[in-house]
């Protein structure tokens, strides 16, 4: 049984339960949850301990290996993180099966569309001119 | 989905009791739902912000620390430490602990107070270090 297929060989015969992938989108959940309290601990500890909050020294910070990679982690877990809690919100609560797909379709774009803007502003960061 | 109506309902919220595990669950899913939409929303707004330079951080600055700007702000400090406490409670009982009626109210309880308390204490910090 390969990770991801959490339904019994019984269950599946029978056409019973989530017999798709819900058991690694469980896993998969859980463990950007466990990366997400680590980058957590590091994002408010980074922000309190900045002289300030002012653009010159956040773009500095930013800048950095140390902060721009984690920051970068941070962005990405927390829309796979985030898509996935929707995902189980709608699924729990959309029951039309059309109207199920097109709110996940929606999720999907709009977690990877922010995604991909966060981290075109952290390139643009660090790879561009010091300000 | 199609229900048969001639098939009862399961028990849902109305004939329960309420006990601070049924507050903590429904929070779990509202914090991590709102620091889905609007943290994760503020975040990139931040970022491109840092990115395009001093004027649009100025702007992003002026909402963000409007009275309005402030309340979205420690709400969703709020919505992390709840969601991120509630969240290590999950953790714990995935391993199959904390199912004890006491253990199980205590911890819930604990997510609450928690949540409260780092949201009290962090914004202390913040705005003693910014008077």
């Amino acid at each position: 049984m390969s990770m991801g297929d959490s339904s019994t060989p019984l269950g599946k015969v029978r056409g019973l339960g989530a017999a798709r992938s819900g058991g690694g989108h469980w896993l998969d959940e859980r463990l950007s949850s466990v990366a997400l309290i680590l980058l957590s601990v590091w994002l408010i500890a980074s922000l309190v301990l900045l002289p300030d909050l002012h653009q010159p020294t956040v773009f500095e910070w930013l800048r950095s290996a140390t902060g721009a990679v984690p920051m970068a982690l941070f962005v990405i877990l927390s829309f796979v993180h985030g898509l996935e809690g929707m995902k189980v919100i709608v699924d729990d609560y959309v029951h039309d099966e059309g109207n199920r797909i097109a709110c996940n379709i929606v999720l999907l774009f709009a977690a990877v569309g922010g995604a991909a803007f966060a981290l075109f502003a952290l390139a643009k960061i660090a790879f561009g001119a010091a300000a | 989905m199609s229900r048969n109506p001639n098939r009862p309902l399961s028990p849902h919220l109305g004939i329960w009791r309420w006990g601070p595990h049924m507050l903590v669950s429904i929070l779990h899913r509202v914090t991590g739902a709102a620091l889905t939409i609007a943290g994760m929303a503020l975040l990139c707004w931040w970022l491109i912000a840092i990115a395009a330079g001093p004027d649009a951080y100025a702007t992003f600055a002026k909402v963000a620390t409007s009275p309005v700007g402030l309340f979205v702000l420690i709400g969703l400090t709020w919505a992390f430490f709840q969601h991120s406490f509630s969240g290590l409670r999950h953790l714990v009982m995935d391993i199959g602990a904390g199912f004890e009626l006491a253990t199980n109210k205590a911890m819930s309880i604990a997510t609450i107070a928690g949540s409260l308390v780092a949201t009290f204490a962090l914004w202390a910090y913040i705005f003693g270090a910014t008077r």
